[in-house]
C-alpha cells in the first residue's frame, strides 16, 4: 500500500509540473501569436497601399505612398527641415502641449475640487462653466494668434483650453462623489476641513483625475498643433502646414507618423506613473488587456 | 468621577428630507443617559434609527429638535474626545494598514515617530501585527473592522460610540474582541454605547440594555445588567440571570421587531 501510494505520488509530480508547463507555453504561445497577426496586419496595410500607389490604382501624389513617407522622414532626420531640425521642431511641440497640459491640468484640478469642496463657489460659477464648455473651443484658436502672436504662447494657450475642461468636470465629479463615510471618519479621527480635502477628498478624486489625463494629453498634443498649423514659426503642425502648401502629400503623413509616435510614447510614460500611483487599488480584472 | 452624564439626549428628533421631498423621521422624541463610565447596548429592529442616534451624539448631524449633550456641553459639531466605529467600512483604501491607524493622531498633531509607535501598539492587540504594510483591499472583511477598531482606539476616546462593530467577524475573534473591549474599558472609564443586533453581545458587555421601538426609534424599555464584573463573554452566558434578561429582552424587541416586519410587508404589498 505505502508503495504504491509512492508510486502514484512520484507519477502525479512531473504531470503536474508538464501542466503547468504546458498552460505557460500556450500562453506564451498566444501571446506570440497576437503579436505576429499585428504585425502583419500593418505589414498588409502598409503593403497595400504600396502597391496601389505604384500600379496607378490610387494617385501618389494625393494618397503618397509608405517608401516616400519612409523616405521624407529619413531625409527630414539626416537632412532637417526647412524649418530647422527635425528634433527641434518635435521639441517645440511637445514643450508647448506639455506646458497647455500641466496649466490646463492643474487649472482644473484645483477649481475642479474647490468648486466641489465649497458649494457657494459651485453655485457662482457653474452656469459660467457650462456655458464656456459648450463653445466650440478650437475656434479660440485663431483668436488666440492675434492675442498672442506667432510664438509658442498662442499654442500654449490653445492647449490650455483643451484640457481645462475635461479635467475640470472630472475633479469636480471626483470631489463630490467621494465617499460621504470616509469623510465622516476623517472628522471624527480629528480631521480639520483643510485636511479632509487634501487627504480624503484629493486621494478619492486621483481616479476620476487620472482617467481625464489621458484624454486630455492627446487635447493639449491637438491644441498645440493646431496652433502652429493656423500660425507658427516652429513644429510639428508648421510641418504639416508647409507640406501641405508645397503639395508634398508624403510631408504630411510623416508628420503624422511622427506625431502618432510621439502621442504613444508619452502615453505610455502616463500609464506606467498611473501604476505607480494606484498601487493602494485592486488590480482589476479588464486591466490585463 | 462627577455626577455630569456623559451623553444626555433630551426629546431628540431627528428628520431626514428624502429624494421625493417629503420628510421621515428617523428618531422621535428620544430621552437617553449614558453615566461616565457606564456601558450602554442598544438594540432594535433594523432601519429603527440607531445608527442616527449614534450620529447626532458624534455631532456628524444636528437634531431636528430637542438637545443632545456630551458632558453638560451642548453638541456643537465633532468633539475630540468622541470614537466612532462605523457600521460600514470607512478605512482609507489608499493607505496602508499601519497609515490608516496613524491617521487619528496624525489628524491630531502627534508627530509621526510616536503616532507610528501608538498605531503599531493597537495594531498589535487587534492582531494585525503582520500587515501593517498591506493596503485594506488586500484584507478580509473581518480585518478590516479590526483596522477600523484600531483607528478608533488608537485616539483614546473618552465616549466611545460603536455601531455594529463586530457583526462583520467569525464568532471566535468576535468572542476575543468582545472580551478584550471589556479590558479596554475597565481600563479607561470611558463611556461606550454600543449598537448591536446579538442580544447576547449587548447582555455580556453593557450596564444597561436599551430596547428601542420600530422607527421612528425612541426607548421602549431599559434593562439593568446586574452581573456581576470582570465578566468574560463565554462565562457570563451561563450564568441564570443572564439567560432571564435574555428572554425579557427577547420578548420586548421581539414585538418591535414584528411591527417593522409587518410594516415593510404592508409596504411592499
Ligand atoms: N441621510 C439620510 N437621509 C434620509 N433618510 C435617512 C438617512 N439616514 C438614515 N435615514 C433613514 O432613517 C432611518 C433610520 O436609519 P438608521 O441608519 O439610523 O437605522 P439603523 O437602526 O441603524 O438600522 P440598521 O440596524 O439596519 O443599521 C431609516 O429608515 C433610513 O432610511
Ligand atoms: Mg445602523
Amino acid at each position: 500500500m505505502p508503495l504504491e501510494t509512492v508510486r502514484t505520488e512520484a507519477g502525479r509530480a512531473p504531470a503536474a509540473t508538464t501542466r503547468t508547463e504546458a498552460r505557460e507555453r500556450a500562453a506564451r504561445n498566444r501571446r506570440l501569436g497576437v503579436h505576429a497577426a499585428r504585425a502583419g496586419v500593418l505589414a498588409a496595410f502598409l503593403g497595400l497601399w504600396e502597391v496601389c500607389a505604384r500600379a496607378d490604382v490610387i494617385d501618389p501624389f494625393n494618397f503618397s505612398q509608405p517608401s516616400r513617407i519612409w523616405d521624407q522622414i529619413w531625409q527630414w532626420v539626416s537632412h532637417g527641415t526647412a524649418q530647422g531640425p527635425l528634433g527641434e521642431q518635435i521639441g517645440y511641440t511637445l514643450y508647448e502641449a506639455l506646458s497647455g497640459w500641466v496649466i490646463g491640468v492643474t487649472g482644473g484640478v484645483l477649481l475642479g475640487i474647490a468648486l466641489g469642496r465649497v458649494r457657494f463657489l459651485a453655485d457662482v460659477f457653474g452656469p459660467y462653466i457650462k456655458v464656456l464648455n459648450a463653445i466650440p473651443r478650437i475656434v479660440l484658436a485663431p483668436i488666440f494668434l492675434i492675442w498672442f502672436g506667432l510664438g509658442p504662447a498662442s499654442k500654449v494657450a490653445s492647449a490650455v483650453v483643451l484640457v481645462f475642461f475635461p479635467v475640470f468636470f472630472n475633479a469636480f465629479q471626483g470631489a463630490r462623489e467621494v465617499d460621504r463615510n470616509l469623510v465622516a471618519n476623517a472628522r471624527i479621527l480629528g480631521a480639520d476641513n483643510r485636511r479632509v480635502t487634501l487627504q480624503v477628498v484629493i486621494p478619492a478624486a486621483t481616479t476620476w483625475i487620472f482617467t481625464s489625463l489621458h484624454v486630455s494629453f492627446g487635447f493639449a498634443l491637438i491644441g498645440a498643433i493646431v496652433g502652429e498649423y493656423i500660425g507658427a514659426t516652429k513644429g510639428l503642425g508648421l510641418l504639416v502646414a508647409a507640406a501641405q502648401g508645397t503639395f508634398n502629400a508624403a510631408g504630411v503623413y510623416a508628420a503624422m507618423t511622427i506625431l502618432a509616435v510621439v502621442a504613444l510614447l508619452t502615453e505610455g510614460l502616463l500609464t506606467f506613473a498611473e501604476k505607480k500611483l494606484f498601487r493602494w487599488k485592486p488590480a482589476d480584472a479588464g486591466d490585463g488587456r | 468621577m462627577t455626577d455630569t452624564p456623559a451623553i444626555e439626549l433630551t426629546g431628540a428628533t431627528k428628520r431626514f428630507r428624502t429624494p421625493s421631498g417629503a420628510l421621515h423621521t428617523a428618531v422621535r422624541d428620544l430621552d437617553l443617559t449614558v453615566a461616565q463610565g457606564e456601558f450602554v447596548a442598544v438594540v432594535g429592529p433594523t432601519g429603527c434609527g440607531k445608527s442616527t442616534t449614534l450620529t447626532l451624539v458624534s455631532g456628524l448631524e444636528e437634531p431636528t429638535e430637542g438637545e443632545v449633550r456630551v458632558y453638560g456641553e451642548p453638541v456643537r459639531g465633532i468633539d475630540p474626545k468622541v470614537g466612532f466605529v462605523f457600521q460600514q467600512d470607512a478605512v482609507f483604501p489608499w493607505r496602508t494598514v499601519l497609515s490608516n491607524v496613524m491617521a487619528g493622531p496624525r489628524f491630531r498633531g502627534v508627530p509621526t515617530a510616536e503616532a507610528r509607535e501608538r498605531a503599531r501598539d493597537w495594531l498589535g492587540r487587534v492582531g494585525l501585527a503582520a500587515f501593517e504594510d498591506r493596503y485594506p483591499h488586500q484584507l478580509s472583511g473581518g480585518m478590516r473592522k479590526r483596522v477600523a477598531l484600531a483607528q478608533t482606539f488608537v485616539n483614546d476616546p473618552s465616549i466611545l460610540l460603536m455601531d455594529e462593530p463586530f457583526s462583520a467577524l467569525d464568532v471566535q475573534t468576535r468572542a476575543l474582541m468582545s472580551d478584550q473591549l471589556l479590558e479596554l474599558w475597565a481600563g479607561t472609564g470611558s463611556s461606550v454605547v454600543f449598537v448591536t443586533h446579538d442580544l447576547d453581545e449587548a447582555i455580556a458587555l453593557a450596564d444597561r440594555v436599551v430596547v428601542m421601538t420600530a422607527g421612528p426609534a425612541t426607548v421602549k424599555e431599559v434593562f439593568t445588567v446586574d452581573l456581576p464584573r470582570p465578566r468574560t463573554v463565554e462565562a457570563v452566558r451561563l450564568e441564570p440571570r443572564f439567560v432571564e434578561l435574555y428572554r425579557e429582552i427577547w420578548a420586548s424587541l421581539g414585538e418591535e421587531v414584528r411591527i417593522t416586519r409587518e410594516r415593510g410587508a404592508g409596504r411592499a404589498a
